[in-house]
């Protein structure tokens, strides 16, 4: 195409530790258009906008800008050719003010000083012209998070940028912010600015951009004009799994009801809803499987249920007993166990041996203890009983936990989690970025528990994970739940990426009928 | 009693004894803003009081003593940072070895260098004049508390002033604040993290080291071990209570001089001299704990 301002051309990325982010994939851009970047997490979209801003650096394929071949090294000399990225996570300095954090790395002169007075009105006049109010005096940390995008993006059309690349900037806005921030974004493309708009939100991306390009699991899967496709087809392209492990198990037998969730509503600290009346239930000898597109919530849900925060509206109820003003300790001791989406933050102790994290949730037990002091030779023979059985490759129980593989780390959360023998078992992400022989390992230990009559609550960004391991599935969209089918094998998955993406969602009738 | 407190004598030597921690904290402020740790204060200075009178002594000027106090100044603060920023050590653990090889290394030097392990009192090396100022010597009060000073100490007031000059308006202060509290921005902006943080290396390094020739050079005339005597730790302490602002950061060494003072001053009437001297440090804990109240006060407001 003549006007076309970006041509990536095969682009592969493997990462020093194997993995291929990248595989042969190709983005074109047109000049002036809005172009949709989308795929799940994972999908490689980060490092392919890394590749094109010369953070990360690609191993093969060629990158076009304006029709010269560009290969920069570092953002800077990126920034140079006119492309601009606005990041997740704002690349601001909070106490500084806006004018300061704007001009950054380009201050006018005015001798030896900067030119205050000049800064300051080309801030105005950038804001003006393109419609993003923000005060130039006023500091960063008393800013909304939507007046820090507009500075992010003022940041980047001060420096001259043609193309700018937008990483999900919807994920941290308001509903109210969001339909600010599209206004800005079509001006920005009547001026002639060409945008890549990361995301995966489909509504989103109809309403505004021109072309979408979708990538899977790393590969190039197409490229379409918004006007021909339709949501369903957006959808089928995106959501996609190649079943790479099967779980044998039995038929389900539910019990009674383990777990109850009325109404429960969460809203972080930057104001943002991150639940909103989530309802459902969970019975002894169900895996409740929780499917959705990360950041929708799923993550908020787990730590609601574990206590982690105190301003939840609601019910949770364990067992008829309400646990939402407990303590973790106390929801702990109540039979639920939890392991964690994040394994190195907060499932073990790095610097601490096995047989530590290992005994970590259970030390005030009166069963480890001799006279008040910690029975040594006990907890050593625990610690290796559960090495055995969870099959934790290391040297001995007093290696450090931050010695081991990834999937034997998580082993150490999941054998810590499951011999605590609890009611309910919250897998948050249990076997993300683990081995296939760990990876398997755990499905069959978290069937077993299942079989013995507990209760699994199992989140995960994986849909082959949810779709195999669940009984059943509750599918959460913007903090809500989308639907519930109490049978996972009467869904496929295409119509669960419907409701993932939020194009359809069920009515309160449709979820209690199910 | 309050006479013998408050006389002309007292805020004359208030701001005698506030140099040294004007000179600390402003390093402080430096270190602080490029987003480095300013444990390794009081042993640079502790350096650097020994290399002034040895360098003038050397060199027969006080001018080269101090410009060589400064340049060793520097180039540990610099060691600090490789080490800290470069082989990523911790700190503070990086700050105590610092601190403590600063006080044997000295004395090491003065016995080689003098044959005694106390002081280099025997090489009479040059000092730092006092200087009296025209005019404002002939005004009263004033001219007896403001005039006859150190070079150094209108030096240390000169250099406040374009501090605050460097950090608030031009673009090597914005970049360096910037570095200090997020590196990351200013990558993305495409400033070079290290060469900022090593701008900044250096300027506190040399503050440091006007510190330490001040001590050696105009306090006294000669260095004696361990004479910073926490001076660096209570600059650590002036810089945060003046909440990293040039004229925050002079207000709260002037109060800490003051403090000093008082205790030199209390030394006139009978009083036990031990107690006496804990008054400084005393204050220093105090307005810490005054200072770190009303903030935690003011974040949950």
């Amino acid at each position: 195409m003549d006007n076309e301002i970006l041509r990536m051309e095969n682009i592969t990325k493997i990462y020093p530790n194997g993995v291929m982010a990248n595989k042969e994939v190709n983005l074109f851009v047109n000049a002036g258009e809005i172009h949709a970047l989308m795929g799940e997490n994972g999908a490689g979209k980060s490092t392919l906008m890394k590749i094109l801003f010369g953070i990360e650096q690609k191993d093969s394929g060629k990158i076009y800008f304006e029709g010269k071949e560009i290969n920069t090294q570092n953002a800077a000399q990126t920034i140079q050719l006119g492309i601009g990225m606005v990041h997740q996570h704002f690349m601001l300095v909070e106490s500084l003010r806006v004018y300061e954090n704007v001009i950054l790395g380009i201050e006018p002169k005015k001798g030896l000083f900067t030119d205050k007075e000049s800064a300051i009105q080309l801030v105005k006049d950038m804001a003006q012209k393109y419609n993003l109010n923000v005060d130039p005096m006023a500091r960063v940390c008393d800013i909304s998070v939507g007046v820090k995008q507009k500075v992010e993006i003022l940041k980047v059309l001060v420096r001259g940028a043609k193309l700018l690349i937008l990483d999900e900037p919807t994920a941290v806005l308001t509903p109210q912010e969001t339909k600010e921030l599209f206004e800005q974004l079509l001006l920005l493309k009547q001026n002639g600015h060409t945008i890549i708009f990361i995301s995966h939100k489909i509504k989103e991306v109809r309403q505004i951009c021109d072309n979408i390009t979708v990538l899977r699991g790393g590969k190039y899967v197409g490229t379409m004009p918004v006007e021909n496709s339709t949501e369903e087809e957006i959808s089928r392209f995106m959501v996609g799994r190649d079943v790479v492990l099967k779980v044998n198990k039995k038929p389900a037998q539910f019990g009674e009801v383990l777990l109850q969730l009325q109404n429960v509503s969460y809203t972080n600290q930057e104001n943002k809803k991150m639940l909103n009346n989530v309802s459902f239930e969970l019975k002894r000898g169900q895996i409740l499987g929780v499917a959705g597109v990360e950041g929708n919530g799923q993550n908020e849900l787990a730590e609601c249920i574990f206590g982690f925060y105190k301003n939840v509206q609601g019910k949770i109820l364990l067992n008829n007993e309400d646990i939402l003003q407990k303590s973790i300790n106390a929801i702990r001791n109540l039979g639920v166990s939890y392991i964690p989406e994040d394994r190195i933050k907060t499932g073990v102790a790095k610097d601490v041996t096995i047989w530590e994290n290992l005994v970590s949730d259970r030390i005030d037990s009166k069963e480890l203890k001799q006279k008040g002091l910690l029975n040594h030779k006990k907890i050593i023979e625990m610690a290796k009983s559960l090495i055995k059985d969870f099959a934790i490759l290391c040297k001995n129980e007093q290696q450090l936990a931050g010695m081991l593989s990834g999937g034997n780390m998580q082993k150490v959360v999941v054998a810590r989690e499951f011999s605590s023998n609890p009611e309910l078992l919250i897998a948050n992400q249990p076997t993300r970025g683990i081995d296939v022989g760990a990876n398997e390992f755990i499905w069959k230990k978290i069937v077993e528990q299942r079989d013995a009559g507990k209760g699994i609550l199992l989140i995960s960004a994986d849909l082959n994970e949810v779709m195999e391991l669940s009984d059943s599935i509750v599918v959460m969209c913007d903090g809500e739940v989308a639907a519930y089918f109490e049978n996972s094998k009467d869904i496929t998955e295409y119509d669960l990426g419907l409701y993932m993406l939020g194009i359809k969602k069920q009515t309160e009738q449709e979820r209690k009928g199910a | 009693m309050i006479n013998v407190i408050f006389s002309t004598d007292f805020f004359f030597t208030t701001i005698r004894v506030m140099t040294p921690i004007l000179f600390a904290a402003l390093a402080c402020m430096i270190f602080t803003k490029g987003g480095i740790d300013s444990i390794g204060t009081e042993g640079i200075m502790l350096t650097c009081a020994l290399a002034a009178p040895l360098g003038s002594y050397i060199t027969k000027s006080a001018i080269l003593g101090v410009i060589i106090a400064m340049i060793i100044g520097a180039l540990l603060s610099c060691l600090f940072g490789y080490v800290t920023i470069s082989l990523k050590s911790e700190p503070v653990l990086a700050g105590i070895a610092l601190n403590t090889l600063a006080s044997g290394l000295t004395i090491f030097v003065i016995y080689y260098a003098t044959g005694e392990k106390g002081s280099t009192q025997s090489l009479n090396s040059p000092t730092v004049a006092n200087v009296q100022i025209p005019l404002l010597k002939e005004i009263p009060i004033l001219g007896d508390i403001f005039s006859g000073h150190s070079v150094l100490t209108y030096l240390g007031i000169l250099i406040t002033i374009l501090l605050a000059f460097l950090i608030y308006k031009t673009p090597t202060g914005l970049r360096i604040r910037s570095v200090g509290e997020n590196p990351e921005a200013a990558k993305s902006v495409g400033i070079s993290i290290l060469k900022y943080k090593y701008i900044s290396l250096i300027l506190a390094g040399a503050l440091c080291g006007l510190g330490g020739a001040y001590m050696s050079m105009s306090y006294v005339s000669f260095f004696s071990k361990e004479m910073i005597a926490g001076r660096g730790f209570i600059g650590m302490a002036a810089e945060s209570m003046g909440r990293g602002t040039p004229w925050g950061v002079m207000l709260s060494a002037l109060l800490f001089g003051a403090a000093d003072s008082l205790a030199i001053r209390l030394q006139l009437l009978q009083l036990p001299a031990q107690l006496i001297q804990t008054i400084p440090y005393v204050i220093t804990i105090v307005a810490i704990a005054i200072y770190s109240y009303s903030r935690s006060k003011q974040k949950k407001g």
